[in-house]
């Protein structure tokens, strides 16, 4: 298979440098809003900086992929004589807590690091330099990309299994 | 749709437990912007002019500004106004924090609290469900240490919690809010929050605040944006100015550690006497040390990109948070020189919501009656033998309002003087409308801070001044330096002001600025002070700063595009005087006059009273006001108060009098006198400085 060159887009989390303002929830949601800008909502933004002033834990997180279930256990980190709350550095939007979650729909947020703009608004937006953006270009074999309906009968195999989508789909062939 | 607001006020009656969500009018927005301008419409409106702090009919608003919770960078002022225990006004002390932008986002402005609990609560405020909590497990909590123990409570990790210390509870003339690294101080609204029986206010929001034209506002924002990284990297040359003042943002006095000009500028122990060589290499080298390793980490409030505030690790003491000058107030008043002993009494002062500012200066003044046998043996029991102990012992009888000592502090310097039937001004000498100052003493009388001294409603300095520098530059060639790039000024002829302006001579204080160019100078301050606290913009950012972000040629363009008015400079100049003007009346209908406005007599060593009375009759005419501090009918009616006006004649108050005509007397008297130096004050020490006159 051919190889390509992709972009890897890398934001770097400077929380040393972050004085917990939270402009990046602030911009990230009202980039988001439809229109673009039209509103704004923290609670929508799709990173989040876990604060505990008093502990000097300043910690951006940004959402990741949807977890269907939450994990067995859990675990907490120390680091430099600190401890972080359970889940602290996981990115999921997890029925394990309200955050990346929608607050009305309910549907998980995930950080599309701002697909089409020059950079993310986070990191545009942070004037302390917290986050920057650090892209590099990596060879990657060329995916084939599937078409609308194979997509579509992808997600049905994953579900129902290759036997009985294909038993169905003759059954329904037979009855047209 | 509501744009920038959420158009909803929160009505509690806490005598009842009744909770309203009410929707607001939206011709309030074009009428008083939001934050203090509706803030003010409510109290004129809803509290009778007899009404005292502690009375259940006293409103207490916790109020978001206009444009918190929108991307509107340091938009975070929580602002809260209530009828001051100490000085009988209205006043608002406002805090930065998360407080504010947590509010809008659950859905409403303000939460206007009215009558008294009987037990003592807190307020649980998630969007749409809006509890009245018990908390009497937490009396006594320390104002820091209870936001904590209430998310706890809740499970709520991102509610932001507002909430009172012992200070509160006991109704503590000096008692502040605190919320976060911020603290809502002057006035005492903390009290009547402790009278009121609540602990504290906690919320959590996740709804949308929406903008009338949000990509022409992040244009705007954009252009700020880059103000504020240029001015970061481009402070100003601190060669005349002060170094906390020479960026943007509130003053850096964490990140700063040369304290040579508030040292040796400023008064100490209960604003008495100046140390003139104070700051040596040893000092530098002891506070660089102590203040480097106490400051763990410099941080903001919510939205804002400066770095304000700190949190404080200093040896065993608790960790806190803490900003601006209450880095120094302690130490000044109890005179120890050693800056640990302010990092440790910030925590308990902190924790029991005490107003930086006043607090000490009245511990200050407890000292001076413990020496000049006022407050007894008996009273003074158990305190420490050294200073630093004393004030810890003061601090905390002050906070439970403990013994004789206790109770009397607790009701403020004024107060506690009134009380004990002494002279007024003998100890209680830095107040003004029975409210203390900051602790300045100085030389030669500043027609600039005269002005501002005598009328600011905030009865705060620091709420005042802020856009022009506060001393004249020596060098010409520097003068023309600074006003190259000064693009905040709302008038070119301004520039000229400053060049003119010299340290000595003919075009020097106190008779330059000229009444005329004073009354342009504090207006146009006064009135960026009111955009911001209208607005919710910490001042840091906008009024109480040199070349700022926000000034009077850009704030429309936030408010237009945020909330889809279409607004011009001068439609902005009016809406904000109307409530100014709106402040003022209810001040005046509050006993509010002229004989009130006045700095503290030994404020300057060189005083001309007859040229300061006719430099505040020209201000008060330049306002609009009679000579007895109060808006003509004309003022009123150009600012659609008509009705003001009617209310105050009813009242007795606004009257045709001839002799509250203003006349101009340019012949005035220019002579000095000594009269402010009677009294029994002639055993002050007074600065002999002619120069220097930098006030804060």
């Amino acid at each position: 298979m051919a190889t390509i060159k992709k972009k890897i887009r890398t934001i770097k989390i400077n929380a040393d440098l972050c004085n917990g303002c939270r402009t990046c929830e602030v911009v990230c949601s009202a980039g988001h809003a439809t229109p673009r800008f039209s509103s704004n909502n923290p609670a929508r933004a799709r990173i989040h900086v876990i604060t505990h002033r008093l502990e000097n834990i300043f910690l951006p997180v940004f959402a990741g992929e949807n977890t269907p279930a939450q994990c067995m256990g859990r675990e907490k980190y120390v680091i430099d004589g600190k401890e972080y709350d359970e889940c602290s550095f996981c990115k999921a939007s997890c029925s394990a807590r309200g955050r990346f979650i929608e607050p009305d729909s309910g549907l998980p947020l995930r950080c599309d690091m701002c697909e089409g703009e020059e950079q993310p608004l986070c990191v545009e937006w942070c004037l302390n330099k917290v986050l920057t953006l650090e892209e590099r270009e990596e060879e990657v074999e060329e995916e084939v990309k599937l078409g609308e309906m194979e997509l579509g009968l992808q997600s049905l195999v994953d579900k129902h299994g290759l036997e009985k989508l294909v038993d169905t789909i003759a059954r329904m062939s037979q009855k047209s | 749709m509501r744009y920038a607001e959420s158009g909803y006020n929160l009505e509690i009656d806490l005598a009842t437990g009744n909770i309203e969500k009410v929707e607001t009018d939206p011709k309030l927005m074009e009428l008083h912007l939001g934050g203090l301008g509706t803030d003010v419409k409510i109290h004129y409106d809803r509290v009778p002019p007899e009404t005292q702090a502690f009375d259940p009919e006293n409103l207490l608003i916790f109020s978001a500004g206009l444009l918190c919770g929108t991307p509107t960078f340091s938009a975070n002022r929580m602002l809260v106004t209530t009828i001051s225990p100490q000085t009988g006004l209205l006043c608002y002390p406002m805090a930065g924090g998360f407080w504010a932008s947590e509010l809008k986002y659950a859905g409403y402005d303000k939460v206007i609290m009215r009558n008294k609990s009987p037990k003592l609560v807190y307020i649980y405020i998630n969007n749409d469900k809006v509890e009245i909590r018990d908390a009497t497990h937490l009396k006594g909590k320390g104002a820091l240490e209870v936001q904590d123990l209430i998310r706890e409570e809740l499970n709520e990790p991102d509610a932001q919690v507002s909430a009172i210390g012992l200070a509160g509870e006991n109704r503590c003339f000096v008692a502040s809010i605190e919320q976060s690294k911020s603290s809502a101080s002057r006035g005492g609204a903390g009290a009547v929050m402790g009278d009121k029986n609540v602990k504290a206010i906690a919320v959590r929001g996740t709804k949308d605040i929406y903008l009338a034209d949000g990509l022409e506002f992040m244009k705007q924002l954009k252009i700020l944006a880059d103000w504020i990284d240029h001015r970061n990297h481009n402070p100003l040359p601190n060669k005349n100015i002060m170094t906390i003042h020479c960026g943007v943002g509130s003053p850096q006095a964490m990140k700063v550690i040369d304290e040579s000009w508030h040292t040796q500028g400023f008064a100490w122990g209960n604003s008495r006497r100046r140390r003139k060589t104070f700051w040596n290499d040893a000092i530098n080298k002891q506070w660089t040390e102590v203040q480097e390793k106490a400051t763990k980490r410099f941080i903001s409030c919510f939205n804002c990109p400066q770095q304000c505030g700190a949190l404080i690790t200093h040896e065993d003491t608790p960790r806190y948070m803490a900003k601006c000058f209450s880095k120094l107030s302690y130490m000044f008043a109890a005179e120890i020189d050693e800056q640990g002993f302010n990092w440790k009494i910030l925590e308990p002062a902190f924790q029991y919501g005490f107003d930086s500012f006043s607090t000490p200066q009245i511990l200050a003044m407890g000292v001076e009656l413990r020496k000049d046998g006022i407050f007894t043996d008996e009273d003074w029991e158990g305190c420490p033998s050294d200073i630093a102990g004393t004030f810890f012992w003061l601090l905390d009888k002050m906070a439970r309002r403990e013994g004789r000592v206790g109770d009397l502090l607790a009701d403020g310097c004024y107060g506690a003087c009134q009380r004990l039937g002494l002279p007024e001004g003998k100890y209680d000498h830095n107040n003004i409308k029975k409210h203390e100052q900051m602790c300045v003493k100085l030389g030669m009388m500043d027609p600039l801070y005269y002005l501002m001294y005598s009328t600011n409603e905030k009865v705060s300095i620091t709420q005042m001044e802020g856009n022009w520098p506060q001393e004249p530059f020596r060098e010409m060639a520097d003068r023309e330096e600074f006003v190259k790039d000064w693009p905040h000024l709302p008038d070119e002829k301004f520039k000229k002001y400053f060049l003119d302006w010299e340290p000595r001579g003919e075009f020097a204080n106190p008779f330059y600025p000229t009444k005329e160019i004073s009354a342009e100078l504090v207006d146009w301050m006064e009135l960026l002070h009111n955009i911001d606290d209208a607005l919710g913009i910490c001042c840091g950012m906008g009024s109480f700063c040199l070349k700022p972000a926000y000034h009077i040629h850009n704030y429309c363009n936030f408010i237009n595009a945020a909330t889809g008015l279409n607004l011009d400079e001068a439609g902005l100049r009016k809406i904000v005087n109307r409530s100014r003007n709106l402040h003022r009346a209810l001040q005046n209908r509050r006993g509010l006059r002229r004989k009130d406005e006045a700095p503290p007599k030994d404020h300057w060593k060189h005083r001309f009273p007859e040229y300061e009375y006719e430099l505040l009759s020209y201000y008060y005419n330049f306002k609009g006001w009679n000579m007895d501090a109060i808006p003509t009918r004309k003022r009123l009616e150009e600012l659609d108060l008509g009705y003001v006006a009617d209310d105050l004649e009813k009242r007795g108050i606004l009257k045709d009098d001839p002799d509250l005509i203003y006349v101009p007397n340019d012949n005035v008297s220019r002579e000095e006198s000594s009269i402010y130096l009677q009294d029994g004050q002639s055993d002050f020490y007074i600065p002999d400085d002619h120069v220097s006159r930098k006030e804060g």
